[in-house]
């Protein structure tokens, strides 16, 4: 068995909103962005993060990166050496050191690119600034990244306008790549591409992870990326963890309605099975997380909601071989999407 | 205005040759060049392109919305043929004409990717929804905001009565494009001209508002003309297909053919490179090489040439494809296709 | 089924060659830096680039005003009292009929209405004053450097000159509004400069910070705006002493102006610096390890420089005014200090205006030198983000 190499436990990110001022004082609400999170991930394991928009997933990723500081919680990180270091607590030289494990992709290739600075300078930064390679030696090595991840190595001394979304979240796939990570947080990384330039980098990503041993947290939020790249998947709804298990059986047989409502939601690209599907169409809008519904936040759009959603949080709990947050997860019997596929045939 | 005959009587919308130029500083952008389509009345036609395609263009360009440096330098928009299946010639129009108002709005509304641009942050969605109401019926100012709240309940909007008297900030996501949706079909126009309304939207959300589409027009029997460049939305909403390519229509069949019949290369290959939800977890995709050029760089012959899979050299890069009627309606553009009659023949 | 998947192989392959793509020939839009792009936004801006030219030379005029103006400026000469310009004709002939260009012009004499003891001047066409380029002078210096020479004056230096006539005192006109320039136009960007190390070090520390610092500086910046700017920078500079130099004088005004100056943009550099910090390339920086300064000077500070130049270049011109208008009230520098403001001090009264239109050559050189760099900052500006 694989040994683990990150362990989130109880993590929150609460946002205050609007901040302590000079002249106020009080106690201010707060968006409670991640909340009380608790997962693993294996080393060699892509584990993908989905959910809609403002559930919290990107709030998690740079949590985990230290980009913000976390509320609360533990991130138990093992490192290349086999010592355990909790995330949250490293600061200075120690947390510049395991940045150069763990790397981000970021979801919007033109905001996480300076236009200022050139390729060679983007992709070279981490190693510059921790002295790895300097002048010649550091061209050479962009060199090599820029065609490791597709690009041709004279486009060193270009700038990011000269590329195309899909060339330029390659480019940031190089940067991710420049300090040869352990564990990479792609945010969207594919989201702003088209089709076919979707269907390239999905696959330079898998080519990149079997070739450098890559462990992925994958956050999006199309389910059909995600059921072609990820060995499991966590699904989250407005800030909290709803479900984890292997994508397989999520796929087949979701355990919390939640999933199974985003599953029948997912247009798929046959029109012979427009009328054969069975559709959950989701009522009201996603909850605020500023103060989010009482017991199971999912209650007021849930079909199966009884009178316990109402009043208990559900705890993320094992079911069927995964984890489901719903009181009713033993007892629902949830459609996934293979039984469309079988319709078609 | 001029007056063209319709080639089918029960088509609302004929595109034939449609050519739209941008003239910028470094050189012209052939942004839409020679794009044909009809959509017949009642249906739902998608339009469906990588981002770049010219699809938005091409949508300005129906509603006579072009903007500088952008130009309409060709063919015709021919809409609404009479009983004597004459058509007038939108492309002929000035965009501003009294003529394009009366329909544009009335006639053909049009809902946007990004309902904040379109919604003013000055007037309330009531304001807004009036006008739009009034442009098709004179009536009083109490029947007005009632239809307009209807309009609003109909959209599925949760408390139209108070949302009337909101502003477009004030409401989230989904609901500002079913307020924009009500907008339009307020004037309950003969078509609707929908530009990637669901693009910036959440799966749940979006799969509300294309059950809303759809509803509306089994209800009201409008036409619509759908642009995506999803094509699990097309699949969901569509009766026929075009398929653009750097400013072409590439293919255009119903869309079951389009799905599972294609007969461009690029049509086979989308649908090849999309990652499936029924897949095998590390399936690989088959991409399709390289991107599309720059609109400067357009290839030789065939544009697609560089990219496709079943490219042949001497051919492909030295002649531009003609559409090619390749069972009745169903045409696309490349060279290796023959025509439905001769390839019967042979 | 039509969506059965490719052989991978034949995928695989695909997708690699298909990565690397053709080699593109690079283009010079490739590899151009932002300042190069900027450069090219901006050269499409005529009227911004002329007024660049314009401010250019002005600057260039002010840096050499001696060797520029015919004369000294303060050289005074009775007998041209509040008198007009003097024509200057151009002919191809020489006195001694050789081809060539040839200036010249007419002295002028005075006859006094003997009724209203009003002075009207003639030209004597017996008097010629033969003009040149590069005319000798007396010995000055300037910059430190010994000259005798001027750019454009008469050939004989003992001869009057007056292109824009003269002042209550017989002083060229002409030559003061060249030599005001030094003063006029370096007001401007000395108040700029200072305003630019204060705002860019609060604004800063305002927008790095944030929290409490941000606090302080806003409140500061806010208190600074409530006061109304014309009766403060009239009361602070009606406390000069009259008692110090004109040195003291200059630098004391330049620092009243940029007092108020540096708010604005304080609050330029807090917003571009808020705005960047929570940029996806700034976080990235942070993951690539980079320390704060560096993520501060090699990421942000590049992304916002350009529109801090095209707000100093707007900020000028403000001063300029300023100055003018300190000057004019008598409070701002006082004679024998020249500056346009100064110069303007004389033409204050209704008498000038009808007899004496010329003293107006300063207000004029104030108005062209103000639009040339509002023209010039407008083109900066719409250049300053090429990216756009
Ligand atoms: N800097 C912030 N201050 C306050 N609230 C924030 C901030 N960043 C994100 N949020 C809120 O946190 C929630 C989760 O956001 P995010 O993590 O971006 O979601 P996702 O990536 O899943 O779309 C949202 O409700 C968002 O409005
Ligand atoms: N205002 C404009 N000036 C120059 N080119 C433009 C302009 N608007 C659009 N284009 C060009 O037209 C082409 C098609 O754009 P568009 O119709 O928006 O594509 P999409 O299919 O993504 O909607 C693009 O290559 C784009 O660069
Ligand atoms: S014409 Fe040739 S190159 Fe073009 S799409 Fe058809 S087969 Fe491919
Ligand atoms: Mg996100
Ligand atoms: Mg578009």
């Amino acid at each position: 068995m694989t040994e683990m190499l990150l362990e989130i436990r109880d993590l929150c990110k609460h946002y205050p909103l609007g901040g302590p001022g000079l002249l106020r004082r009080r106690a201010v609400p707060v968006v409670r962005a991640v909340d009380r999170v608790s997962f693993d991930i294996a080393e060699g394991e892509t584990l993908s993060l989905v959910g809609e928009s403002g559930c919290g997933k990107t709030t998690l990723g740079k949590t985990i990166m230290r980009a913000h500081p976390a509320t609360s919680g533990e991130m138990r990180y093992r490192r290349a050496d086999g010592s355990i270091v909790d995330l949250g607590r490293l600061d200075g030289a120690a947390l510049k050191a395991a940045h150069r494990e763990i790397r981000m992709i970021f979801q919007d290739p033109n905001g996480s690119l300076n236009p200022r600075l050139s390729v060679r300078d983007i992709v070279g930064e981490p190693l510059r600034v921790r002295r790895i390679a300097q002048g010649a030696a550091l061209e050479k090595r962009v060199a090599e990244l820029l065609e490791k991840v597709g690009l041709r190595p004279e486009y060193l001394h270009r700038y990011p306008h000269a590329f195309s979304g899909g060339e330029r979240q390659r480019i940031g796939i190089a940067r991710a790549l420049a300090l040869d990570p352990r564990l990479v947080v792609a945010d969207e990384a594919v989201s702003a591409l088209d089709v076919s330039i979707q269907a390239q980098t999905l696959n330079l990503l898998s080519d990149l992870k079997s070739e450098f041993g890559l462990t992925f947290l994958f956050i999006a939020h199309d389910l059909s990326v995600v059921r072609h790249i990820s060995d499991r998947v966590a699904v989250m709804y407005v800030g909290r963890m709803v479900e984890l298990a292997k994508t397989e059986a999520l796929f087949t047989r979701p355990r919390h309605p939640y999933t199974e409502a985003l599953m029948s939601s997912v247009p798929i690209p046959d029109p012979r099975l427009r009328r054969a599907r069975k559709r959950i169409r989701l009522a009201g809008e996603v909850a605020s997380p500023i103060n989010s519904p009482s017991g199971c936040a999912f209650h007021p759009r849930c079909p199966y909601a009884t009178e316990i959603c109402v009043r208990d949080v559900p705890q993320l709990r094992p079911t069927g071989g995964g984890l489901a947050a719903c009181h009713h997860a033993e007892t629902l019997e949830l459609a996934g999407v293979s039984h469309i596929a079988e319709g078609a045939e | 205005m001029r007056q063209i005959p319709m080639r089918e009587p029960d088509t609302l919308l004929e595109v034939r040759d449609l050519a739209t130029h941008f003239f910028t500083d470094e050189g012209v952008v052939r942004a839409v060049d020679g794009a044909s389509f009809d959509i017949p009345r009642g249906k739902t036609l998608c339009i469906v392109g990588e981002s770049g395609s010219g699809k938005s263009v091409m949508a300005r360009a129906v509603m006579g919305l072009t903007r500088a440096p952008g130009r309409v330098v060709g063919g015709s928009v021919l809409w609404c043929p009479d009983q004597d299946g004459q058509a007038t010639d939108l492309a002929t129009l000035h965009g501003n004409s009294r003529a394009y108002r009366a329909i544009r709005g009335p006639e053909i509304g049009m809902i946007f990717q990004e309902p904040m641009a379109a919604l003013s942050p000055v007037h309330t969605i009531g304001t807004q929804l009036a006008e739009s109401v009034r442009s098709r019926h004179a009536v009083s100012k109490r029947e007005t905001r009632e239809r307009g709240i209807e309009a609003l309940a109909r959209v599925g909007i949760p408390e139209p009565a108070a949302r009337y008297d909101q502003y477009g900030f004030e409401l989230s996501g989904g609901m500002r494009q079913r307020a924009m949706i009500a907008m339009a079909l307020a004037a309950e126009p003969k078509l609707l001209i929908a530009d990637e309304p669901t693009t910036a939207l959440d799966v749940t959300t979006q799969a509300g508002i294309l059950d809303l589409i759809l509803d509306l027009q089994s209800e009201t029997g409008m036409t619509v003309m759908f642009i995506t460049h999803d094509l699990g939305v097309v699949a969901e909403i569509a009766d026929s297909v075009a398929v653009m390519y750097l400013g072409r229509v590439v293919e255009h069949a119903d869309v079951d053919t389009a799905f599972h019949a294609p007969a461009h290369p690029y049509t086979e290959a989308l649908l090849r490179a999309l990652p499936s939800i029924h897949a095998k977890t590390g399936e690989r995709l088959a991409a399709i090489p390289g991107m599309v050029p720059h609109p400067f760089a357009r290839p030789a012959g065939c544009a697609f040439h560089p990219r496709c899979h079943r490219f042949r050299p001497g051919l492909c890069e030295t002649r531009e494809p003609e559409n090619v009627p390749v069972a009745p309606g169903h045409g696309a553009r490349c060279l290796l296709l023959k025509p439905a009659r001769k390839a019967a023949a042979e | 089924m039509s969506r059965a998947r490719t052989d991978p192989a034949t995928a695989e392959q695909a997708a690699a060659s298909a990565a690397l793509g053709a080699p593109v020939a690079p283009t010079r839009v490739h590899v151009a830096g932002q300042w190069r792009l900027m450069w090219w936004k901006f050269r499409k801006h005529r009227l911004a680039l002329w007024s660049g030219v314009l401010v250019l030379l002005i600057y260039v005029v002010a840096l050499f005003a001696p060797f520029v103006a015919p004369k000294d400026p303060n050289d005074y000469a009775s007998a041209y009292l509040y008198a007009p310009p003097m024509p200057v004709e151009v002919s191809l002939r020489g006195p001694q009929g050789e081809f060539g260009l040839f200036f010249k012009s007419y002295e002028l004499t005075a006859t006094t209405d003997p009724l209203t003891l009003e002075k009207t001047y003639v030209i004597n066409r017996d008097a010629l004053v033969p003009l040149g380029f590069f005319a000798p002078t007396e010995p000055y210096s300037m910059l430190g450097l010994p000259m005798n020479r001027v750019l454009f004056g008469p050939v004989n230096y003992e001869q009057p000159f007056y292109l824009l006539g003269a002042d209550r005192l017989g002083r060229d006109v002409y030559s003061r509004v060249i030599h005001g320039t030094r003063v006029s136009m370096t007001v401007g960007l000395v108040g700029v400069l200072i305003s630019l190390v204060l705002g860019i070090v609060l604004g800063g520390i305002s927008g790095y910070f944030g929290g409490f610092v941000d606090d302080a500086v806003q409140r500061t910046i806010e208190f600074l705006k409530s006061i109304p700017t014309i009766p403060l920078w009239m009361g602070l500079a009606a406390a000069i002493p009259t008692v110090w130099s004109p040195i003291a004088v200059y630098f004391m005004v330049t620092v009243i102006l940029s007092l108020v100056g540096w708010t604005g943009l304080a609050r330029e550099v807090r917003g571009r610096f808020m705005a960047l910090k929570s940029e996806d390339f700034v976080t990235a920086a942070r993951l690539d390890g980079c320390s704060e300064m560096r993520i501060v000077l090699r990421h942000m500070v590049p992304s916002f420089a350009s529109h801090i130049i095209a707000t100093l270049t707007l900020a000028i011109p403000t001063m300029i005014l300023a100055e003018t208008a300190l000057s004019f009230l008598g409070i701002g520098l006082r004679p024998p200090v020249v500056s346009w403001g100064v110069l303007l001090q004389e033409a204050q009264n209704i008498r000038t205006i009808a007899t004496a239109p010329w003293l107006f050559a300063p207000g004029v050189a104030v108005v062209v030198s103000v639009l040339a760099l509002n023209f010039l900052g407008d083109g900066l500006r719409d250049a300053a983000d090429p990216y756009a």
